[in-house]
C-alpha cells in the first residue's frame, strides 16, 4: 500500500496541510453544519410549541421533534464538528500526514449512515423516546442501531487521531511537546473513548432488548450507565471548545498560554475527574446513596470545576497578555476595548467564554449540588442550563472557529461579511436569552419535555403563575432571534463554500478573520505577564457565583422539610 | 502560541505569574466550600433526600396503594372518581404513578410528618410537587420512602415531569394540605 504524502501549503498560515486530511476536515465539518441546520429547524418548532400563545405542533409531533432536535444537535452536529477539530489539531497543527485516511473515511460513513438511520427511525414516529431513551420506554431497533453505528464511526475517528499523533512523533514533524490546542484535543479524544465504551455497554443490550432477545433492563442501572456516556460526552464538548478557545486566542492575537504548565494540568484534571460524574443526573433517583451522590456529583471534590475556573482565567488572560504586549496597556480594560469586536471569530469567541462561564457554569454547579437538585430536577431549568453550555458555549465557539477555518481551508471569501459581523451577537444573545428564560420558568416549576402547561385536556390541572407563561413566550421570541443568527451562520458557510469568491491577496487584508501575525508568534515567555484586567473579571465571576449559589440554598430552605 | 509547540522545551519549569497562582488558590478554596456544603446540609438542613428505597413488584405496590386508599378514603375528587385519601398523621402514605395519572389524591395535615411511598407501575415518571417545586424521580420496580412535613396549607399539584409518552402532559395529581 502506498502512503499518500501529498501536502499543500496554506497561503494564509503557512501550515502544511495533508490533502486527505484537508478533505476529511471539510466533509466532517460540512456534515456537522447540515445537521445543525436540521436540528435547528426542529428546535424552532419545539420552542414555538412551548410558547403557550403559539403552541405550534400537535403533541405527537412535538415529542417527535424534540427527540430529533436533541439527537441532531447534541450528538450529530457537535461530534461531526469535533472530528473535524481532531483532524485539524493533529494533522494540520503538527504538519503530519493523517494516519489511515481509509479508516477515517470508514468512520465518516459509519457516522453518516448511523445519523441518517436514527433520524429515519424518529421521523417514522415510532421512536419518540427523547435522545435519552430511558427504559422501559422502547424505540424501534434501528433507532439504537443508528446511534451505535454513529458511535463506532466516532471511535474510528479517535483512533485515527491517536495514530496521527504517533506518526507525527515518529516522523518528527514537530519538536518538543505538542501544542496546547493539540493537547486539549487529545484530552477530548481520550474522554471520547471512555464515553463510547460506556455507550456500548448500555446501548448494545438495549438494542437486543428492543429486538426481543433480552427481556428486562433495570431502569436505574440503565440511567447510571447511560449517563456514563451522556455526561462524559458533554466533557468532550467542554475539552474541545476550550481547545478551540485557545486556538482562537492564538490565531486572532498570537496569544501564548500564560503558563503551559497550568493550562495543561487543568486539561489533565478533566481526564482524571470529569468522567466520574454522572450522578448529577441521578440526584433524586431512588436506590443510590447520598455518599455516592455527593462524591460523584462533585467529581471527587469539584476538581473538574477547578479546571474550568482555571481555563476561565487563562484563556482571556492569554488574550490580555498578547494585547498588552502590543501596547494596549492603558487601564484595566484597554486590551478588551480595542479587541476586534467586529470580527465574528473574535466576538463569537468572547461571547462563548462569557456565557459558558456565567450562564452555563454557575447554573450547572448549582443544580449539580445534591440537595439543590431537588428544586431543579427535570424542570425546564435543565434545558436552560445546557443551552448555555452547549449552545452559547460549544456551538458558538465552533461557529467562531468556522469563520476562520472555512475561508482558510477553502481559500474563499465569506459571501456575507456584513451579516457575519452581527451573527455572533444575534445567535449568542438570542440563545443566551433562551437559556435565561428557560431557567427562569424552571424556578417556577415548569416541566421540561412537556407539550401543554395549560393542561387543557387533563383531568386535573395546575395553574402556573402568569410569569411562567410570560417567560415561555419570551423564550419563544428569543429562540426566533437565536434561530435567525443560526440561519445567517449556515447561509454564510454554505454560501461561502459553494459560491464564495476565491481569496485574493487584497481581499485577505479586509477578511474578517486575519491570519496570525508571525511577529507576535515568537515573543518570549508570557508566563510572567500580569493580567490585572482578567483577574478583575474573574473576581466578578466569583462573586456572582457565590451569590447565586447561596440564593438557591435559601430557596431550598423554604420548601417542605423532607428527609 | 497555543497552536505551536511550546517555545521552551522545558515548559514545566517556566515561572507562573502571581495572579494566576492566586486565582488557582481562590478557586480551590471555593471548590472545597462547594463540596462541604452538601454534607453540612445533611447535618443542619431540613431538606435532604432519603436513602430509603426498596425493590418492589409493580403489582405489589398497586395492591398496597389500593388497600391504603380504601382504608382512608374520605370522598372523591369532584366527578373524576379518584379517591381523596386522608391518612392519620405520622403514618405511611402511598402515591403511585401510572400512564397517565398520580393516584390517589392525598389530604394531609399541616406540620405533621408522613412517610410517603412512591413508585411507578409502568414507565418512569417525575413527581413534581407544585408550587413547592420539589422534584423526585419515580421508577418502576423501586419504591422510595420520603418523610415529608407539609408546612403550609393549600392545594398542591403533582405534575409529571419525566416524559412518559403521548399523554405525559395530562398526568397531574393532587395533594391537599389542611390546617386540621
Ligand atoms: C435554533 C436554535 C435552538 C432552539 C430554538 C432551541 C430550543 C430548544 C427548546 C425550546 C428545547 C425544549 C425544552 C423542553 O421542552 O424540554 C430544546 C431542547 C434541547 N436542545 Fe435546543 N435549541 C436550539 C439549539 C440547540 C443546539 C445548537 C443544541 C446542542 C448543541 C441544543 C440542544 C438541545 C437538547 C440536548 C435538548 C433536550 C432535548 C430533550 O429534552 O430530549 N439545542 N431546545
Ligand atoms: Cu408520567
Ligand atoms: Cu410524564
Amino acid at each position: 500500500m502506498t502512503i499518500n504524502r501529498d501536502f499543500r501549503t496554506c497561503p494564509d498560515t503557512g501550515f502544511k496541510i495533508h490533502l486527505p486530511a484537508d478533505k476529511l476536515i471539510k466533509w466532517n465539518a460540512v456534515s456537522g453544519v447540515v445537521f445543525l441546520m436540521i436540528g435547528g429547524l426542529f428546535g424552532i418548532a419545539v420552542a414555538l410549541t412551548r410558547w403557550p400563545a403559539v403552541h405550534l405542533l400537535p403533541a405527537d409531533w412535538f415529542y417527535l421533534a424534540l427527540t430529533a432536535h436533541g439527537l441532531d444537535v447534541l450528538l450529530v452536529w457537535l461530534i461531526f464538528f469535533e472530528v473535524a477539530i481532531l483532524y485539524f489539531a493533529s494533522s494540520v497543527l503538527l504538519g503530519s500526514r493523517l494516519a489511515s485516511p481509509k479508516a477515517a473515511w470508514a468512520g465518516y460513513w459509519l457516522m453518516l449512515i448511523g445519523a441518517v438511520m436514527t433520524n429515519i427511525a424518529v421521523l417514522r414516529g415510532d421512536s419518540s423516546v427523547m435522545f435519552t431513551s430511558y427504559v422501559p420506554m422502547k424505540a424501534a431497533p434501528d433507532f439504537y442501531l443508528g446511534i451505535i453505528l454513529f458511535a463506532v464511526g466516532a471511535l474510528l475517528a479517535c483512533f485515527v487521531f491517536f495514530g496521527t499523533l504517533v506518526i507525527a512523533k515518529q516522523e518528527k514533524t514537530y519538536e518538543g511537546s505538542v501544542p496546547l490546542v493539540t493537547f486539549g484535543a487529545t484530552v477530548a479524544a481520550v474522554i471520547a473513548v471512555f464515553t463510547i465504551a460506556a455507550g456500548a455497554i448500555i446501548l448494545v443490550p438495549t438494542l437486543l432488548w428492543s429486538v426481543g432477545y433480552i427481556s428486562h433492563i433495570d431502569t436505574l442501572m440503565y440511567k447510571v450507565v447511560w449517563w456514563g456516556m451522556g455526561h462524559s460526552s458533554q466533557q468532550i464538548n467542554v475539552a474541545a471548545h476550550i481547545a478551540v478557545w485557545y486556538a482562537l486566542a492564538a490565531i486572532l492575537f498570537g496569544a501564548k498560554p500564560l503558563s503551559e504548565k497550568v493550562s495543561r494540568t487543568a486539561f489533565l484534571l478533566y481526564i482524571l475527574f470529569l468522567q466520574l460524574a454522572s450522578a448529577h443526573h441521578l440526584l433524586v433517583e431512588p436506590g443510590l446513596s447520598s455518599e455516592y451522590k455527593i462524591f460523584n456529583t462533585s467529581y471527587a471534590i469539584y476538581l473538574a470545576v477547578l479546571a474550568s475556573m482555571i481555563h476561565g482565567l487563562t484563556v482571556p488572560g492569554s488574550v490580555e497578555a498578547a494585547q498588552r504586549k502590543k501596547g494596549f496597556n492603558k487601564g484595566l480594560f484597554e486590551w478588551l476595548r480595542k479587541a476586534p469586536w467586529g470580527n465574528p471569530a473574535f466576538s463569537g469567541f468572547a461571547l462563548s467564554v462569557v456565557m459558558f462561564g456565567f450562564l452555563g457554569g454557575i447554573s450547572g454547579v448549582m443544580m449539580g449540588t445534591e440537595q439543590l437538585n431537588i428544586i431543579i430536577h427535570n424542570t425546564i431549568y435543565v434545558p436552560g442550563h445546557f443551552h448555555a453550555t452547549v449552545v452559547t458555549g460549544t456551538t458558538l465557539a465552533f461557529m467562531a472557529l468556522a469563520y476562520w477555518l472555512v475561508p482558510t481551508l477553502w481559500q474563499k471569501e465569506l459571501v456575507l461579511p456584513g451579516l457575519a459581523k452581527w451573527q455572533p451577537y444575534l445567535f449568542g444573545i438570542g440563545m443566551g436569552l433562551v437559556s435565561v428564560f428557560m431557567m427562569g420558568a424552571g424556578t417556577l416549576g415548569v416541566p421540561r419535555r412537556h407539550w401543554d402547561i395549560n393542561f387543557a385536556d387533563a383531568v386535573m390541572g395546575y395553574d402556573f403563575p402568569g410569569a411562567a407563561h410570560l417567560m415561555m413566550g419570551l423564550n419563544g421570541m428569543a429562540a426566533l432571534m437565536g434561530a435567525l443568527g443560526g440561519a445567517i451562520f449556515i447561509l454564510n458557510m454554505v454560501g461561502t463554500i459553494l459560491w464564495g469568491k476565491p481569496k485574493t491577496k487584497a481581499a485577505e487584508e479586509e477578511a474578517p478573520a486575519p491570519a496570525p501575525e508571525p511577529v507576535v508568534a515568537t515573543y518570549g515567555n508570557a508566563g510572567t505577564m500580569a493580567v490585572p484586567g482578567t483577574f478583575t473579571l474573574a473576581m466578578v465571576f466569583l462573586v456572582s457565583f457565590v451569590l447565586y449559589y447561596f440564593v438557591n440554598w435559601k430557596y431550598l430552605a423554604g420548601v417542605w422539610p423532607l428527609s | 502560541m497555543s497552536i505551536f509547540p511550546p517555545e521552551q522545551r522545558i515548559w514545566w519549569k517556566e515561572p507562573i505569574e502571581r495572579s494566576e497562582i492566586l486565582w488557582v488558590v481562590i478557586a480551590l478554596v471555593w471548590c472545597l466550600i462547594l463540596f462541604f456544603m452538601m454534607p453540612y446540609w445533611h447535618i443542619v438542613g431540613e431538606q435532604n433526600l432519603t436513602n430509603e428505597a426498596y425493590r418492589i413488584k409493580p403489582e405489589a405496590f398497586a395492591k398496597r396503594t389500593e388497600a391504603f386508599a380504601e382504608k382512608y378514603k374520605v370522598r372523591e375528587e369532584g366527578d373524576t372518581g379518584i379517591p381523596v385519601v386522608r391518612p392519620p398523621a405520622g403514618s405511611d402514605i402511598y402515591m403511585l404513578g401510572r400512564l397517565w395519572e398520580w393516584w390517589p389524591v392525598l389530604e394531609l395535615q399541616k406540620d405533621k410528618t408522613y412517610r410517603l411511598h412512591l413508585s411507578s407501575l409502568d414507565w418512569q415518571h417525575g413527581f413534581s410537587l407544585l408550587p413547592e417545586n420539589i422534584n423526585i424521580q419515580v421508577h418502576p420496580d423501586y419504591e422510595m420512602v420520603i418523610t415529608i412535613k407539609p408546612n403550609r396549607s393549600g392545594e398542591y399539584s403533582v405534575v409529571c415531569n419525566e416524559f412518559c409518552g403521548i399523554g405525559h402532559h395530562t398526568m397531574v395529581g393532587k395533594i391537599y394540605v389542611v390546617d386540621k
